[in-house]
């Protein structure tokens, strides 16, 4: 095939992502779960590659998880992620970045609807001056948070005090990367890669020095499935899942699992506690279990970030192998301390400690 | 009796999910909610586009629209576009309004969804707090979420963040945004949803005689939609062997 014919083949999984000037809105999971990373996410951009990233303290949740547990109707939730359009306008902004998978997909979902359905975009308007008087534009570019460091990636990779590389072998490390559903399986054009050759996070391990691995349950779900986790009777569902995805990449021997989406990310920590709970069961080598991180927090142990402001202590599963292998020098006595030093208590029974 | 397809045709993710489905079975073959559950969405789509109302009628009151976790995966891979995941959204929804789904075990659960997700939208604007996140309900999130609960206000200031704060992450949302949240809520239709799931729990809760608070979880009926589960709907289970 002529080069002009390959071009126009892979536009389609292409995705322009702006570079600079981010109105950010939070995750409700992220920031609860890992709200070292969202910090490290701002303070990255900001302060290491020098962007501006507005942040209005005034922005509220999307209603995404009652959405897709289906409390949430669909008017509501055009009309709360309209609100945030219009704290966006009101601020100058037109470029939005997005750190959850959950609301990515629905504020894609909504802005394809509004294309299809143009009348359900006039009553969202209506019906956000009713409620708040505010006004909104449909922003110029979208982005989740893991397609900006997609972007910036090689810039990262420059300035790396650590590259994916096991200190001891010299070999790279094996890494897994795990695409939130909602990140590009919706709408394939809305992710680096689309559905088919999701490269948002394999693109960042590689270029600092990681080798990806290609295993048969790759893009299998997490395992969340919102009312199939959030109801305690449900679970089995949520935990199954998760230990086929894990069943399959074991014998590859993974050094460590990456997310773009903050519930996968905790899913994939917390129900590897507990499948060796329920059954003694470790994917990791030598009766390990797997860290998980997401894409911020490998970004910061790539830019040399100490691993304890990033968070990495407040998983399940605790990252020392994984920092052992990168050569990271950490201290151990400050792991459960203050922001001023002082000491905590120390938990117990942690995974990998 | 009520023109469901009709009603349905008035979700316009019911109007971009279901085009025209031949049965290949593709969306079964990828959807992990077949893998753990008895569940079949090709049999979903096909029942809709047959446009029986009876036929529907008894899929508003079943279990099996329960069982779909929402991932959207069949999106990606239907041959003729259409999205089971979007028709069983319109499902659910219209299962609420119509009061159907308290017909069902896994219908039933909309109220522990309402009671918690819902009312930390209200009552913090976020669906998700990491305060609210109780180890009693959430055994597997281990032992380092009792000690993050313990320890909150230490372990958010080390990572950045302001547990009720006027900033960053698990700041207070302001109220004057959760009163145009609430107020959003009011005009399209958000709370009258929440209203038709208490109402019609209320209404099953009596028929059952399961004792029924109007807030809270402490009350038998929440514990029960929230743990119950009689073991018939999963592949794996059957009770006739035991």
């Amino acid at each position: 095939m002529k080069q002009e014919g390959k071009k126009k083949i892979w536009a389609d999984y292409q995705k322009e992502i702006a570079d600079d000037h981010f109105f950010y809105v939070r995750s409700c999971i992220r920031q609860s779960f890992f709200p070292g990373a969202e910090q490290f996410f701002l303070h990255m951009m900001r302060n290491i590659l020098g962007k501006d990233v507005y942040e209005n303290p005034s922005h509220t949740t999307c209603t995404g998880i009652g959405y897709h547990s289906d409390i949430v109707p669909p008017q509501t939730i055009m009309t709360v992620v309209a609100r945030h359009f219009a704290l966006m306008k009101e601020a100058g902004y037109k470029n939005i970045a997005i750190s959850c998978v959950t609301s990515f997909g629905i504020y894609t979902e909504i802005l394809e609807t509004w294309k299809h359905f143009p009348e359900e975009l006039e009553k969202t308007r209506e019906y956000l001056f009713k409620a708040t008087g505010r006004e909104f534009d449909i922003p110029e570019n979208m982005a989740h948070t893991s397609d900006i460091i997609f972007k910036f990636r090689n810039e990262i990779a420059a300035r790396a005090k650590n590259m994916l590389i096991n200190k001891k072998t010299g070999e790279p490390l094996k890494v897994v990367e795990h695409i939130g559903c909602h990140y590009a399986k919706m709408f394939p054009k809305s992710g680096v890669g689309g559905a088919e050759f999701p490269r948002v996070l394999s693109g960042m391990a590689e270029s600092w020095g990681g080798q990806v691995i290609d295993y048969p349950e790759r893009r299998h779900c997490c395992g969340f499935g919102f009312r199939q986790y959030l109801v305690q009777a449900n679970r089995g569902y949520s935990v199954s899942n998760t230990a086929k995805k894990f069943a399959s990449m074991q014998p590859y021997e993974p050094d460590v699992v990456i997310t773009n989406c903050p519930g996968c990310n905790m899913f994939m920590d917390r129900w590897q506690y507990t499948i060796k709970e329920m059954e003694g069961t470790t994917y990791g080598v030598n009766g390990e279990s797997i860290p998980v991180l997401t894409y911020e927090e490998l970004a910061g142990l790539v830019l040399g970030y100490n691993p304890w402001d990033l968070g990495l202590q407040y998983h399940m599963v605790q990252s020392e192998p994984l920092l052992d292998k990168l050569g990271i020098e950490y201290d151990i006595t400050d792991k459960f301390k203050t922001k001023d030093g002082r000491q905590m208590p120390v938990p117990e029974n942690l995974i990998n400690a | 009796m009520e023109d469901i397809f009709g009603l349905l045709q008035k979700d316009v993710r019911f109007v971009e999910g279901l085009k025209a489905c031949m049965n290949c079975g593709v969306c079964t073959a990828i959807c992990p909610a077949a893998e753990f559950y008895d569940y079949d969405p090709r049999k979903i789509v096909d029942i809709v586009q047959r446009k029986d109302n009876n036929e529907l009628t008894g899929l508003l009151k079943s279990e099996t629209i329960w069982y779909c976790g929402e991932c959207l995966s069949c999106k990606t891979r239907c041959p003729r576009g259409n999205t089971p995941g979007y028709i069983i959204m319109a499902l659910r929804t219209l299962s609420q309004k119509l009061g159907y789904f308290t017909e069902s075990e896994k219908g039933r659960q909309q109220l522990a969804i309402k009671r918690t997700v819902g009312e930390n939208i209200f009552k913090y604007g976020y669906c998700t707090a990491a305060y609210a996140v109780h180890p009693e309900l959430h055994p597997e999130q281990g032992p380092i979420w009792e000690y993050i609960l313990e320890n909150t206000h230490d372990v958010f200031e080390r990572l950045g963040g302001h547990i009720n704060g006027e900033d960053g992450p698990m700041r207070k949302i302001p109220d004057d945004a959760l009163d145009e949240l609430k107020k959003i809520f009011d005009v399209t239709g958000g709370t009258e949803l929440f209203e038709d799931i208490e109402k019609h729990s209320r209404k099953k809760a009596e028929e059952l005689g399961i004792q029924f608070e109007d807030t809270g979880i402490d009350n038998d009926y929440f514990i029960e939609v929230y743990t119950a589960n009689n073991g018939t709907h999963t592949t794996h289970e059957n009770p006739d062997e035991e």
